[in-house]
């Protein structure tokens, strides 16, 4: 079987995760190796999920944790 | 690794049941310590759907204390940090539809079967960006901006999996959907980050040795 670029496109997303068969796995490596645009295709994917996983993107407000657990304070408080 | 991943899980369950045993048996206050773990996911959660920092804290606040007087109704059978997701979920969207700012991709509700222009950025090379690059604000709003721009079902699965990383069955669990759904919609989520963002990024890549030199 030998698969073009299309194909690859379609399991971009769990190629990175690890969660194709062996034999497909062989398949896009091989095509990979021949192929710029698939490689690189791949290769950014893989760069922004690694990014957006970063804490530093949506940061929390400053005091957020204070102010929430005082409003819990709150709330513990005046139940009973 | 996997099985570490699995022990502290499991432990991590255990712990939890066992404060949440003793919050409703009356200690109160170790709600707070349930609460600490989880509320960065509550918040992130949150702001990915309303987009507004002081709606998106006071939203979290709302539902970590809805999550505190429903304590007793969380069974077990999910972890706890997907039951809040849950909670954290709805109340995003009872705010969305009161204020009736609903997104048009949410009221248009893109289905599974859904056509979409997810042909990626056709680069010929990549120079791996470095964590490093996030230090820039600039760099962060690229990437709030290009989440916040995908449909909302999709945007939901990438921030709970890439953002948070729950795993695919505790986002299925969280947003009631099948593990299948939360596949495909991570796919085309990753899909089109790469291609709203990789021809961005792409100019941040370290040109050299010193590259971190040349911002100083």
């Amino acid at each position: 079987m030998k698969i073009d670029c299309k194909h690859v496109w379609d399991h971009i997303s769990s190629y990175i995760d690890g969660e194709i068969s062996q034999e497909l796995r062989n398949e896009i490596d091989r095509h990979l190796d021949h192929c710029s645009i698939c490689s690189a295709t791949i290769d950014s994917t893989r760069n922004i999920v690694v990014l957006v996983a970063d804490e530093r993107v949506y940061e929390i407000p400053s005091g957020f944790s204070q102010r929430l657990h005082a409003r819990l304070d709150d709330v513990i408080r005046h139940e009973g | 690794m996997t099985e570490d991943l699995t022990d502290r899980t499991t432990n991590g369950k255990a712990k939890e049941c066992a404060q949440i045993a003793r919050i409703l048996a009356g200690e109160r206050d170790l709600f707070h310590e349930l609460i600490r773990p989880h509320e960065r996911v509550v918040y992130r959660m949150l702001f990915s759907m309303l987009n507004n920092e002081a709606e998106a804290e006071d939203a979290s606040q709302a539902a970590i204390i809805h999550a505190y007087t429903n304590l007793a109704k969380y069974r077990g059978e999910s972890r706890f940090s997907t039951w809040l997701v849950t909670i954290a979920l709805n109340e995003g969207r009872n705010r969305l539809r009161k204020a009736k700012t609903m997104r048009e991709d949410s009221i248009e509700a893109l289905s599974e079967e859904s056509d979409g222009d997810y042909t990626p950025a056709l680069l010929t090379d990549w120079r791996e960006i470095p964590s490093a690059v996030l230090e820039r604000k600039e760099v962060r709003a690229h990437l709030e901006k290009a989440i916040d721009q995908l449909p909302a079902i999709y945007r939901e699965v990438l921030v709970l999996r890439d953002v948070e990383g729950l795993d695919i069955e505790e986002t299925a669990q969280g947003l009631s959907i099948t593990a299948a759904s939360v596949k495909v919609r991570l796919h085309r989520a990753r899909r089109l980050l790469q291609k709203n963002l990789a021809p961005v990024l792409k100019g941040y890549a370290p040109k050299g040795k010193s590259w971190l030199g040349a911002w100083s």
